[in-house]
């Protein structure tokens, strides 16, 4: 381990010190920006790993196709290089008033700037039994070491919380031959964020799977056996199911509990302006623990999503080095991968549809394929799309919600924006004949 | 965490299904029957090799069917780092160990594999292949007609497996056929069919995509003199052999890549392909080795081209010595000896477990440098990435058999142009975001200009 003195040595004094709070991809995206424009002392600081690796490439460790060091972006020697320090350290206090931060280990370190971006950690809702033995949510690196433990000898188990982070640990536990019931408070899964047609394809993907997918249960107690491990879960309609393993995936939230008592403003994450500023001069948060004060029409006060993240990264690097800069995303693009069914989204797709919006839906007969586009029923102008088996250009669907298309064109220039592998069969043509017999106002 | 099964498709897989275990059966027989003529037991080889084969076969289709058919299509890579065969584990190198001991015995002592010198007949596994080679060509068979059964069974097999493995995709079920039929027919049956045809004429390479520089031997004297005296068939091998690697192997790289060659008709990479695939993750994504490797495929383009001018100057000028050096000493024999034997062969094959399915492709092959040159410079392919989709998490360079550390452009959304990549389309294939495209369109645009991350509006930064 490098002692902090040591590491401050090898920078010119009068260099602005920058420490950046965590090494996930916000704050390494800020740091590699800041170097790229600066000759800022930069350091990193992250008890989780001592390199940064990609946190949405933790399943695919637990399920054998990838190795921790493959989830690297860089090579180890790049931080060098680029001389950005990485600290593998815990920090224990913040210390606005003399910039300074105190580690676990009892080391204090002075910044001139503070990046805060620690991330997220598992919710749990006060569960009875909720921090038994073998009881876990799935966010950090040290959650999937202790996945690998808890995973063990289990031979059933439950994930309560119907997401992204659900799904994937019911096929990681998939992989692994451990039998998943998954339980899934809303009527449908993931209806929060997708129209029913959608959630209902990846239900049928999901139980295709063998996944015993339960929909409106809700987590009742979780039941401990003799040595405070988990032996069964009762749900609030009173069934027991019996598990060795529990998954708890119902969401995560800032982990900022390490600010306490620190004069740095929080609510459910750090408080910041569309700067990244909080309320103490320089320190500034991005990322999942941000949460902004004044939230920009359409998006979310706290945004948990891998190119969010990145760009706030992007955009505080800038302030910080050239000109201040506020946070002004574009349109909103995600994607995600239900077992073996692709999602992408670009624009706004509400899950439920309605005035003034409409929306036309179109499914492959085998059932996992689909897309759906939204419009505005006045104006026809294309909202949004999700597409479900079919890849879609980014840059072209960007290019469109930015022109302001009308539906008609988009439907009729589809083929432009498909980005499927080549050979795969093309659909444009049978999406738009439904299209025309269904949409008529156009 | 680590797991030492030996499944080939899919670990901890508790319980072998009845499929399987037959199937495993059959394999084990088909091996076993085969593994026995290495010790000259007298049997009847035009009744045992076809039960070996055909056992072997009917076993590699019917455990695929067991590891694929019974789950929904997808990308099937659980546990390949967990298992001995595909993570570098004991069973990996026992194979490796075997297949390349396997190669020494047939480039440089195959008389210990049966091959009958002076007139014997053969004995071993060599004579195990007699009756299949007189059916197709009328002679008894050597070491290579055994080679080439042999390689061609495992493409057939493992390529039906392959098949099965990404049904999902059609790219790669096509690929995949053409890979077979390219193998079967014009590097295997074809040219053992025109050997037995014209047994008059002297012998020359008739597998029609096999050209100069992977075949090597295509300008010795002896090689162009069998052809100039093998009829109309033999010029026209000739000719089409300079045709081929001269001016339609530019023309299609430029329009599609080095792809139609690597990936879709060569031997080489349709070993890689199929009975490779297992392996494409261990080849090295370093930087200090992608470094090593633009000297050394580059070393290995420039030895080929220099020995071989020495051989034309030869041929043409009725010499047999270049600067005072004796040509066949100082420049053919190393050739033949360092590269041909022991780097495409030895190292290149008997090296899947440990190096990745593509040590000879991605180091050694000076077609495929040569193809690379066009590729990186003048060609319409690319790896289209698909805006800011990437999330970083290594599958795709994961599975690049090349070694090409692909997420290193796709998560700055940078187009990928490089002279190594094969095209196999596997990146694409893994990408859980939609993010990788395989793609030959206009080359203006192929080295994209687009922002890091389309969708921020706060900046746009540029590479």
């Amino acid at each position: 381990m490098v002692a902090v003195k040591d590491l401050l040595k090898r920078y010119n004094a009068s260099n602005k010190h920058v420490v950046i709070i965590g090494n996930g991809i916000s704050g390494i995206t800020c740091a590699r920006n800041i170097r790229k424009k600066s000759d800022f002392c930069i350091t990193v600081i992250s008890a989780e790993t001592a390199y940064h690796f990609s946190r949405t490439a933790l399943m695919y460790i637990y399920m054998g196709h990838l190795r921790y060091e493959d989830t690297k972006p860089y090579e180890d020697g790049f931080w060098n290089k680029n001389k950005i320090n990485l600290l593998n350290r815990y920090i224990t206090k913040v210390e606005s008033s003399t910039k300074t931060l105190h580690l676990s280990n009892g080391e204090i370190f002075s910044y001139d700037i503070l990046i805060i971006a620690s991330g997220s950690k598992p919710n749990k809702f006060g569960w009875l039994g909720q921090d038994l033995k073998c009881v876990q949510g799935l966010y950090s690196f040290q959650d999937l070491q202790l996945l690998e433990e808890n995973t063990k000898n289990a031979k059933q188990a439950v994930i309560v919380g119907g997401g992204l982070i659900g799904v994937e640990l019911a096929e990681m536990l998939n992989s692994r031959n451990i039998e998943v019931t998954f339980l899934v408070r809303e009527k449908h899964f993931w209806d929060k964020v997708m129209p029913v047609q959608e959630a209902k394809l990846i239900e049928k993907h999901i139980k295709e799977h063998h996944i015993n997918l339960k929909l409106e249960s809700e987590l009742q107690e979780i039941l401990s056996d003799e040595n405070g491990k988990v032996k069964a879960i009762t749900t609030k309609l009173g069934e027991t199911i019996t598990c060795q393993f529990v998954g708890l995936t119902v969401g995560v939230s800032p982990n900022i509990s390490f600010l306490n008592g620190s004069e740095i403003k929080t609510d459910k994450g750090i408080l910041v302006n569309e700067y990244f500023e909080t309320n103490i001069k320089d320190v500034y948060a991005i990322g999942d623990c941000a949460q902004f004060t004044t939230v920009i029409k359409g998006r979310r006060a706290i945004e948990q999503v891998w190119y969010t993240g990145r760009m706030h990264g992007e955009t505080l690097a800038h302030s910080l080095t050239v000109i201040k800069t506020n946070y002004n995303p574009g349109h909103w693009f995600n994607s995600a991968k239900f077992f073996d069914i692709e999602y992408q989204t670009y624009g706004n797709v509400p899950s439920i549809i309605a005035d003034p919006f409409n929306s036309f839906y179109w499914e492959h007969p085998v059932g996992k394929m689909c897309i759906r586009v939204v419009y505005n029923l006045q104006t026809h102008v294309f909202i949004g799309i999700n597409a479900f088996g079919i890849r879609m250009r980014h840059e072209v669907f960007n290019r469109w919600l930015v022109e302001g298309k009308e539906i008609s064109y988009v439907m009729e220039h589809l083929a432009e924006a498909n980005f499927d592998p080549e050979f795969f069969v093309r659909y444009e043509t049978e999406i738009n004949l439904k299209f025309k017999k269904e949409i008529v106002v156009l | 965490m680590k797991n030492e099964s030996i499944a080939i498709a899919n670990p901890d897989k508790h319980q072998l299904n009845t499929e399987a275990k037959i199937s495993i059966t059959l394999i084990a027989v088909g091996l076993l029957v085969f593994t026995a003529s290495f010790f000259n037991i007298k049997y009847n080889a035009a009744y045992f090799l076809p039960i070996s084969l055909s056992s072997i076969i009917l076993g590699i289709i019917l455990y695929s069917h067991s590891m694929y058919l019974n789950k929904p299509a997808g990308i099937k890579n659980d546990g390949v780092w967990f298992r001995s065969l595909t993570a570098r584990g004991l069973v990996g190198w026992v194979l490796g160990v075997v297949l390349t001991s396997f190669y020494i015995l047939l480039y440089w002592f195959p008389t210990f594999l049966g091959l009958g010198t002076n007139g014997e007949a053969n004995t071993g596994v060599i004579s195990f292949f007699d009756p299949l080679s007189k059916i197709l060509n009328g002679k008894v068979a050597g070491q290579w007609f055994m080679y080439g059964t042999i390689y061609t069974t495992c493409i057939v097999a493992l390529g039906y497996k392959f098949i099965l493995k990404y049904r999902h995709n059609r790219y790669q079920v096509i690929r995949t056929i053409v890979v077979i039929i390219s193998q079967l027919f014009l590097a295997y049956l074809i040219p053992e069919i025109l050997e037995g045809l014209n047994s008059d004429k002297a012998y020359y390479a008739k597998d029609l995509k096999n050209m100069w520089p992977l075949n090597y031997y295509f300008f010795d004297a002896w090689h162009i003199d069998n052809m100039r005296n093998g009829g109309s068939l033999g010029m026209a091998y000739l000719v089409w052999g300079i045709v081929l690697f001269l001016i339609v192997t530019p023309i299609i790289t430029y329009f599609v890549g080095k792809r139609w060659y690597c990936s879709w008709v060569c031997g080489c990479g349709g070993l890689s392909e199929t009975a490779g695939d297992s392996f494409r993750q261990l080849s090295s994504k370093k930087v200090s080795v992608w470094k090593f490797e633009r000297y050394i495929i580059h070393a290995v383009l420039l030895f080929s081209v220099v020995m071989t001018t020495g051989i034309l100057y030869n041929y043409f000028t009725n010499t047999s010595t270049i600067f005072g050096l004796d040509t066949y000493t100082w420049l053919r024999q190393p050739y033949g000896f360092l590269i041909g034997a022991a780097f495409s062969g030895v190292v290149g094959v008997g090296f899947y477990p440990i190096l990745g399915n593509r040590v000879w492709c991605r180091f050694g092959c000076p077609l495929a440098a040569y193809m690379g040159i066009f590729q990186r410079f003048k060609s319409r392919f690319r790896i289209t990435t698909n805006g800011g989709q990437c999330i970083s998490c290594g599958n795709c360079s994961n599975s690049c058999e090349m070694g090409i550390d692909v997420k290193a452009y796709a998560q700055r959304g940078e187009n990928i142009i490089r002279a190594s990549c094969v095209g196999c389309g596997i990146c694409s294939a893994v990408c859980p975001r939609g993010v990788l495209k395989l793609e030959n369109t206009d080359e203006e645009n192929r080295l994209n200009n687009n922002p890091i991350i389309i969708g921020n509006n706060s900046i746009k930064l540029q590479l």
